[in-house]
């Protein structure tokens, strides 16, 4: 079989109908990661033991003629800051080039137990902090369209991965747009899920109050079947909410009919690439003839979202990062002298410079005669920024946007001008703040063949609304 | 210019690293442009808006219920197992750069 644009169901249904099996889907992929992934570097480790072994339980259990679980036999790729047990663990720095967990995260486990085949980790930037893929310790990832071209960040192996046929979905982990942003470069479907109803129990911790786990796929449903099967409470993290899971793929039935969507001006300003405007708007033109009635809405505190979120998230991850001591399990530096140059060295030469300015930045915000007037102050515009989402959200029922204001920009073209990387963000940011979902859909392509993303936001705990219109729009489209 | 090297210095210091000279210049002036962004947080006025440290503050708890009582589905019995197993000696010292098959060794911390 062929890896190319299989979805969950397909995969599920053939080896049910054992016209393939687990084990040679399995093979199949790693055939095409060999070939291809050289070039892409979407892949920091594979786990084909593993991989294999669960594909035979499959197949056993095909071949038994046991109704199969709903991501039987499913090649998955894995984002490496989640945490595999037996299973190098790199989150993408040299800190932890050797670490192998000893217990899986959550997601990972939910995955499995549906029947998953974790085929391998994906690179990523070092610790999920950058826009382009470029600051992982290892390789840059490669976009599959354009191998000139970044696949965005952080989650920039997952999201080319799944684009180049290197895995049916992938999980990836989104904390100012690591999922929807690569999701959009590279032509992808990218879920971030409300703050709290996926564990994050075994992620590499990034900045706790924004960190998110979440699917990229090739279509809205897959999406939405991962959802299903990684989401709800968990008694080892505390942050999941207590809040009910619905059936998502039952929910993408219902019309969309009648559903109010929010265009906010402030997502279409200057700084909007022409392109990708205009295939923003038709998609919202096409939402429009499926029946959605459109409003404008406003969130009159967008310019300040960069801002806020970049000492939000480097406070959090300077905190964070003070784990890497190089004593209990990343990297040492040799020939240290006392515990002072051991702490000092090891850090220094463990993390890339991107981790270290913001561990910088984190630590100046939070240091004393600057907390009020940098993190407390951030502190209370996230309120500001909250709050309009609230009152958008009592007139509509989503709101949709562009996900990134360019397409794919060139490997090297931000990486010297971190504040310019910063702005790739620009779209993304503020939901992540706010904890509502958001979801990335393809919706054209630029005039040099490159994706561009649809984003749709939703209310807390409502992403089955999201999910019904992006599912609408992508059977349309 | 707000920050100096100065203060990349004493930063550095708390955050436990070392920083070459020319990793030092270039701290310098990517903080400065970055902070000079940053700047126009100033430009609202915020002293009547509470700040927000969780997204959890606002969303998926019982509205009727008051202080950490909202949060009550996340706390837990103080048993000494807890939810998992703590991690068996051996394997917790597995990934140490360094240990002696019981404790995490590290260099010397008090000098005689």
């Amino acid at each position: 079989m062929i890896p190319d644009s299989l979805t969950i169901d397909s995969v599920r249904s053939s080896i049910q109908e054992r016209t393939t099996t687990a084990l040679a889907l399995a093979e199949a992929h790693y055939a095409r990661i060999q070939k291809e992934d050289g070039e892409i570097g979407a892949y920091l480790t594979l786990c084909k033991e593993r991989a294999l072994e669960q594909a035979d339980r499959i197949d056993r259990m095909a071949a038994e003629g046991k109704p199969l679980p709903p991501l039987a036999g499913v090649p998955v790729a894995i984002k490496d800051v989640m945490s595999t047990c037996g299973v190098r663990t790199t989150a993408g720095s040299k800190s932890l080039a050797h670490y192998i967990p000893p217990y899986d995260c959550t997601a990972v486990a939910h995955m499995e137990a549906a029947g998953a085949v974790v085929l391998g980790k994906t690179n990523c930037d070092e610790f999920a902090m950058g826009s382009s893929n470029e600051n992982s310790a290892f390789k840059p990832v490669r976009n599959p369209r354009d191998l000139s071209r970044v696949p965005g960040g952080s989650s920039g192996g997952s999201a080319a991965a799944v684009a180049a046929d290197m895995a049916v979905v992938a999980l990836g982990s989104d904390t100012g747009g690591s999922i929807r942003q690569p999701a959009s470069f590279c032509g992808v479907v990218g879920l971030m899920p409300t703050y709290g109803r996926v564990s994050r129990y075994g992620l590499i911790a990034f900045a706790s109050s924004l960190d998110h786990i979440g699917p990229l796929t090739r279509t809205v449903k897959d999406a939405a079947i991962v959802l299903r099967t990684i989401a709800g409470r968990d008694p080892v993290d505390s942050t999941s909410a207590d809040v009910p899971v619905p059936d998502y793929v039952a929910e993408l039935k219902k019309p969309i009919r009648g559903l109010k969507l929010g265009i906010a001006k402030e997502y279409f300003s200057d700084g909007l690439d022409d392109e990708v405007r205009h295939s923003v708007e038709s998609a919202i033109d096409k939402v429009k003839s499926l029946g959605c009635e459109l409003a404008p809405v406003s969130l009159p505190h967008t310019p300040y979202s960069i801002p806020t979120y970049y000492l939000i998230a480097t406070a959090e991850a300077s905190s964070n990062l003070a784990r890497y001591d190089g004593v209990r399990y990343s990297y040492r530096a040799p020939g240290v002298k006392s515990l002072s140059e051991m702490y000092r060295r090891s850090r220094d030469e463990g993390f890339g410079a991107e981790v270290k300015r913001r561990i910088m930045l984190g630590t100046y915000a939070l240091s004393a005669g600057y907390y009020d007037a940098y993190y407390l102050k951030a502190q209370k515009v996230r309120t500001l920024l909250t709050r309009d989402f609230e009152e958008a959200f009592r007139k509509v029922d989503a709101i949709v946007t562009p996900t990134s204001p360019t397409a794919a920009f060139r490997l090297g073209e931000k990486s010297n001008d971190p504040l310019a990387m910063y702005l790739a963000d620009i779209y993304t940011v503020t939901a992540d703040l706010a904890g509502i979902p958001g979801i990335s859909i393809p919706c054209g392509e630029t005039k040099e063949k490159l994706p561009i993303g649809l984003q749709i936001l939703g209310k807390h705990f409502d992403e089955s609304t999201i999910l019904r219109v992006a599912n609408a729009y992508e059977k349309a489209a | 210019m707000k920050i100096t090297e100065k203060d990349v210095t004493y930063v550095a210091d708390l955050a436990n690293l070392e920083l070459s000279a020319e990793e030092r210049v270039h701290m310098v002036r990517d903080l400065n442009s970055i902070l000079g962004y940053i700047d126009r947080l100033n430009e609202l006025d915020t002293s009547n808006v509470e700040p927000m440290a969780q997204v959890s503050d606002r969303y998926g708890v019982d509205e009727s219920k008051q202080g950490s009582e909202r949060f009550a589905y996340a706390t837990r019995e103080d048993i000494s197992e807890g939810l998992r197993k703590s991690l068996p000696q051996q394997v917790a010292l597995e990934n140490a750069p360094d240990s002696d098959g019981t404790f995490f060794r590290v260099p010397k911390v008090i000098e005689r």
